[in-house]
């Protein structure tokens, strides 16, 4: 299987990942896939074991996460109460949501090195338009769920095909005016359909019973952790499949790309493609679990909430997508009732009010990442714990991952 | 007939204001390669340090307009040199990475306004001729409009001024055209870089002082607002070029204004259909240089 296979060389440095991406460029991935070439083969058959242990690894914490809400374990500080309380429940599932969305954006930044500011357009389509159509058309939850995943891949077809005709920054700014144009016509609430200012609440009665209600949170916290899985696996398998290893190319030199005699619009039209539908299954479920959509989930912010998780976490790295996902969710919680706590009122002005601001915190440990730690969470941690092997893995990685992007 | 004139000036207005913010966008990205996030930042500083100016000196006397005046671009100037000072120096050549500082500082300093400030627009008062309207051709214009106008018109004569006989104006200019030209020539072009930034920023702040007044009140969100039209006047505009950021700021304010009165409010719509038809059509923009 080829996926696990070359996936074996990711904790380690990501040269021979790299590697691989450079030979099934230089023969057009046309003849072989890149399991087959010598680079993955030589790490193989060691990498067989490590892989093993790795899957297993994975699987168990699934497995943990999935027993959680039948477990009783407190963690002080960082939830609100036992892990089987509908508080903690809601705050945990939330940061796998986060998580599998900061997955969907690092599709577009880590893989093809697309640096979009038009995401939350996608994710706000699956929040509002499963909202919408569950509103006022009659009919159950899945082809509910269904019909908008239809309507998000039309959408981020055309807006893909316009806005990949430029590269670069100016791409940037132009998905940032689509997405901006989204979250205005949410805010206009056009026909009294997405509520406006307002947002909508979610219409439960064709909804099933086990997912309505705050006593079925778990049931929720089960949803979130599929969704994260199944994003999880299907950004791995774009990844490493041959689309993904050309759009790796793509993005480190897409004129090579194009020499062989490939599609670098049509490949990054994929990726975009993909990032905005998983973006918009994750806003679906996130729709179900906050049971309303808010005009904040269309808005630019958003976007950058997304770009702020994959660069804490590391840019480029999946897991990295992931810790940055769930660090910033339960920062962005703490700092909030940190902001509310009796401590931070007594302080004087000058430290009180900058105090009092999360987002102020979180920019600010954003900038501090991006001059300090080029290779993000992940990045540190590798450092920390691998030495001088590890630091040419995460952090080289990120930095060559944002150049390329630029 | 009265309300076409109406529209335009109004339209004319808008599209100085957001001049004032996309000319030192496309300058700085232009020498620089630097997609400035920051700069909404720029302009809302300038206009709540405007603001706080104008509110101790007496909003309602034209001194301390021209005060606030100055003040807003002095303090958009000042925190636009610091930022190139001290967090885009460091990441030289590092486009994305340089991006990305922006997009922090933006998210850091909108929450910082928002905590000394409050999160509620802050209504205000300019002289009392502001609130007054002018016949012009049958059509009331409010006189603010004008004032809007002026002040762009005097940004960009200065500026192309600036460019075209100053020394570093020409060092800037060659630098959009070719920087490492420019470098192997000798000639230090960080201090331009710092300049540009400086001269961004004032244009922001003094944007954002005349954006208070024309939308009558101050709010953290205000420059993040009328930095994404400045986005979409740079790309239509072309990246770069002043001129094409003039014409495309008022290309952009009277679509926009007509599509509105017009097309049942769809303004902010047919600018992002303008903008997806320039880059089908002309991806480089009206004015860009062909890449």
């Amino acid at each position: 299987m080829t996926t696990s296979e070359t996936d074996t060389q990711h904790p380690a440095p990501e040269t021979g990942d790299a590697e691989a991406q450079a030979v099934s460029a230089n023969d057009g991935g046309a003849s072989s896939r890149p399991g087959d070439t010598s680079a993955a083969d030589r790490g193989g058959r060691r990498g067989g074991a490590k892989a093993l242990a790795k899957w297993g690894a994975g699987g168990a914490a699934v497995a943990l996460l999935g027993l959680l809400p039948l477990l009783n374990l407190s963690l002080p500080g960082v939830l609100p109460g036992p892990t089987y309380t509908p508080g903690s429940l809601h705050l945990m599932a939330m940061c796998m949501l986060m998580a599998a969305a900061a997955l969907s954006y690092h599709m577009l930044l880590g893989v093809a090195g697309l640096l979009s500011f038009g995401h939350a357009l996608y994710f706000g389509a699956g929040v509002y338009g499963l909202a919408i159509i569950l509103d006022n058309l009659d009919i159950p939850l899945l082809p509910a769920m269904g019909l908008t995943l239809l309507v998000v891949i039309v959408l981020a077809h055309v807006v893909g095909a316009v806005s990949l005709r430029v590269a670069g920054i100016p791409f940037a700014m132009v998905t940032l005016a689509f997405a901006e144009a989204g979250s205005v016509l949410v805010g206009r609430n056009p026909g009294g359909a997405s509520g406006g200012e307002e947002g909508l609440a979610l219409a439960t009665d064709s909804l099933p019973d086990f997912l309505v209600g705050v006593v079925n949170t778990r049931n929720l916290y089960w949803l979130a952790l599929v969704v994260l899985v199944l994003v999880f696996a299907i950004v791995t398998w774009v990844q490493y499949s041959r689309a993904g290893h050309v759009a790796a190319a793509v993005r480190e030199n897409e004129l090579r790309v194009r020499v062989i005699g490939l599609q670098p619009y049509l490949i990054k039209l994929l990726v975009f493609v993909v990032g905005g539908v998983l973006a918009s299954l994750v806003g679906m479920v996130y729709l179900l679990l906050q049971s309303g959509a808010v005009p904040r989930s269309v808005s630019a912010d958003f976007t950058i909430t997304l770009l702020v998780m994959v660069v804490l976490g590391g840019v480029g790295s999946r897991w990295g997508a992931i810790v940055g996902g769930v660090f910033y969710t339960l920062l962005d919680q703490r700092l909030t009732s940190l902001a509310n706590s009796d401590a931070i009122e007594g302080l004087p002005d000058f430290l009180r009010i900058p105090l009092s601001e999360p987002l102020f915190i979180l920019g600010t440990l954003f900038i501090l990442v991006v001059l300090f730690l080029p290779g993000g969470l992940t990045g540190a941690a590798g450092r920390l714990g691998r030495g001088r092997r590890a630091r040419a893995g995460q952090t080289e990685k990120a930095r060559a991952v944002l150049e390329d992007a630029a | 007939m009265s309300t076409v004139i109406l529209l335009l000036v109004t339209g004319l207005g808008l599209g100085a204001l957001y001049f004032l913010v996309a000319s030192g966008l496309s300058l700085i990205y232009g020498l620089m390669g630097v997609l400035n996030f920051a700069h909404g930042s720029f302009l809302t500083v300038g206009a709540f340090a405007g603001w706080e100016v104008a509110r101790r000196t007496g909003a309602d006397s034209w001194f301390s307009f021209l005060v606030s005046i100055l003040i807003g671009a002095a303090v958009g100037a000042l925190f636009a040199a610091f930022t190139e000072l001290v967090l885009i120096r460091r990441l030289y050549e590092r486009h994305i990475e340089q991006v990305l500082i922006t997009v922090g500082l933006s998210l850091a300093t909108v929450a910082l306004f928002e905590g000394i400030w409050g999160t509620d627009p802050v209504f205000i008062d300019g002289p009392a001729w502001f609130s007054q309207t002018t016949n012009l051709l049958g059509a009331q214009i409010p006189n603010d409009r004008f004032i809007s106008i002026i002040a762009a018109a005097l940004v960009l004569l200065g500026m192309v001024l600036f460019l075209k006989r100053t020394r570093y104006g020409m060092i800037i200019r060659a630098g959009v055209e070719n920087r490492s030209m420019v470098t192997a020539l000798g000639i230090d072009v960080r201090k331009a870089f710092t300049l540009v930034f400086t001269i961004g920023g004032a244009a922001a702040g003094l944007g954002g002082v005349l954006a208070s007044h024309y939308f009558g009140y101050v709010s953290p969100l205000l420059g993040g607002s009328l930095l994404i039209f400045a986005f979409i006047v740079t790309v239509i505009g072309g990246l770069g070029s002043l001129t094409g950021a003039a014409v495309a700021s008022v290309a952009v304010a009277l679509l926009q204004q007509f599509a509105n009165f017009y097309l049942f409010g769809t303004g902010d719509f047919v600018v992002v259909i303008a903008l997806a038809l320039v880059l089908l059509f002309r991806p480089s923009g009206l004015l860009g240089r062909k890449s």
